[in-house]
């Protein structure tokens, strides 16, 4: 249960930090918070030669609400996102805020953060779920330059993302939610990982299409529900919800009982909380 | 064998300069090096929180941080809270409330309290539960750690009512 020798690296910016995993090459791995590097390490799950720390790196930690747009330096932790009151406060994230309660504990929020969430791809992890349902863009650095990848083309499915391995997330921007929000989720014990989730937004005026539903325990990786989002923006009941999900889990071939009527309870319990708020 | 770094730590208010394996881990740096046992270790991957210690003042589990990314912070350990004069608040509640069987999760729910108890919003009984689930506990049914923890937090809010914007949205 300990890790295996490793070389450490500290990078002093961004582009030192891309040209490290370079020299250093595939065996290299960036460690932001360790929250999931470093158990991995301890259980031999993870083997990197190199370990490139990139939290001395200044103000990859900012919070800032621009144009109406929330952007998160990727090194802001789970705890700073859940105090900040920019996020708090501003009418299309709040939900954001809210959801940090469930990511494991205060001990574990002090110091994981959301650039490792984002790379680390956890299919039942929120932030992958809140990027996919607010249509956020996670901008990239590495050897080739900066991009952005629209939160829905950069989970492929369990633990796997389309960044290069050179590349490191610097900052996730979140356009904000047009219609009230929901989020639930289900797992064991609170802090656990979920064994479903859902998050809602609803349509931003009446007669509108642009309901969100997104949905982890569903795929390897959050995954909009279309049938649903179509119901949600009908104004359906919870038995026209259940109906619709059903029919969306159909398509995605989930035929784990359990797992869908999880799904479904908490669909419709996002559902009932965007609705009275 | 893996590479070996300088470190300084400041340990419970004393700097300690150090050489440390890139692979250890702070609680291994904390009970081996510094000679600071107090701090327990248990599960070694993050679930168990009987490591836990403060860094910077913030809760953290010491088996999922590198002694090498720990350089340069300041780490306060169960050994800070007691001083000449006798236990803190907190070690007095535990004992008065009977909030401990063997012991052994013991100065891992006293960091997490003593750090966590600045986040809470209302120091009701229901934000202390969700405070100490973080830990685990084989013995005492967790009852009577939330009733220590609880009274402390609203015996030092009425103290200094300052509230950090926290917790619950
Ligand atoms: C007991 C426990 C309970 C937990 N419960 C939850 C939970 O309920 N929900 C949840 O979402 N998470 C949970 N976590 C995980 C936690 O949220 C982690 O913080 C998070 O998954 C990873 O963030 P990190 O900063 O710690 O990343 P690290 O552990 O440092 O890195 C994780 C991965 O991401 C890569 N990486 C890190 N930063 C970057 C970057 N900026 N660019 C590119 N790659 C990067 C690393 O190379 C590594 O592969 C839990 C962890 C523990 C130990
Ligand atoms: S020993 Fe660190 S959490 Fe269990
Ligand atoms: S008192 Fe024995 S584990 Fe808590």
């Amino acid at each position: 249960m300990k890790p295996a020798p490793v070389s450490y690296h500290r990078a002093s910016s961004v582009s030192d930090a891309v040209d490290l995993l370079t020299t250093l090459g595939e065996e290299s791995k960036v460690i932001a918070g360790g929250q999931s590097l470093v158990p991995m390490m301890s259980f031999r799950l993870a083997r990197p030669e190199h370990l490139v720390d990139i939290t001395r790196i200044p103000g990859l930690d900012s919070i800032e609400l621009a144009d109406d747009e929330l952007t998160i330096g990727a090194l802001a932790t789970h705890q700073a996102v859940l105090e900040s009151p920019v996020v708090r406060h501003s009418a299309g994230h709040g939900l954001i805020a809210r959801t940090m309660r469930h990511v494991g504990h205060l001990p574990i929020r002090t110091r994981g953060t959301v650039g490792g969430s984002i790379a680390h791809a956890d299919g039942s992890a929120e932030w992958p779920l809140l990027a996919v349902l607010f249509g956020a863009r996670v901008v990239a650095e590495g050897v080739a330059g900066e991009r952005e990848v629209p939160a829905e083309e950069l989970f492929f499915g369990l633990y796997t993302t389309c960044l290069e391995p050179d590349e490191i997330v610097t900052r996730v921007i979140f356009p904000p939610a047009k219609g009230a929000t929901g989020f639930a989720e289900y797992g064991l014990r609170h802090g656990d990982f979920a064994l479903a989730a859902a998050g809602v937004v609803l349509p931003s005026a009446v007669g509108a299409t642009d309901a969100r539903v997104v949905v982890s325990g569903a795929a390897p990786a959050p995954t909009r529900l279309p049938a649903t989002e179509a119901a949600v923006a009908a104004g359906a009941s919870d038995e026209a919800l259940r109906q619709s999900v059903m029919a969306d889990l159909d398509e995605l071939e989930v035929d784990d009982d359990y797992q869908r009527d999880l799904v479904t309870g908490m669909v419709i319990k996002a559902v009932k909380e965007a609705r009275t708020r | 064998m893996s590479e070996r770094h300088l470190i300084e730590l400041q340990v419970n208010g004393e700097p300690h300069e150090l050489l440390v394996e890139a692979r250890e881990t702070l609680v291994d740096v904390l009970r081996h090096r510094v000679g600071a046992t107090g701090t327990h270790v248990a599960c070694e991957h993050g679930i168990c929180g009987a490591c836990t210690v403060l860094i910077d003042g913030e809760p953290a589990r010491s088996c999922l941080v590198l002694g090498v990314m720990a350089d340069g912070h300041e780490i306060r350990t169960v050994e800070s809270l007691a001083d000449e004069s006798g236990l803190n608040d907190l070690q007095e509640a535990f004992t008065a409330c009977h909030s401990l069987q063997c012991g052994f999760c013991t100065p891992g729910m006293l960091m997490l309290a003593e750090g966590g108890i600045p986040h809470l919003e209302d120091t009701s009984r229901e934000e202390v539960r969700e405070l100490v689930s973080a830990n685990l506990c084989r013995c005492t049914g967790y009852e009577t750690i939330v009733d220590a923890v609880e009274q402390v937090a609203q015996q030092r809010r009425s103290e200094d009512p300052t509230v950090t914007e926290g917790a619950s949205a």
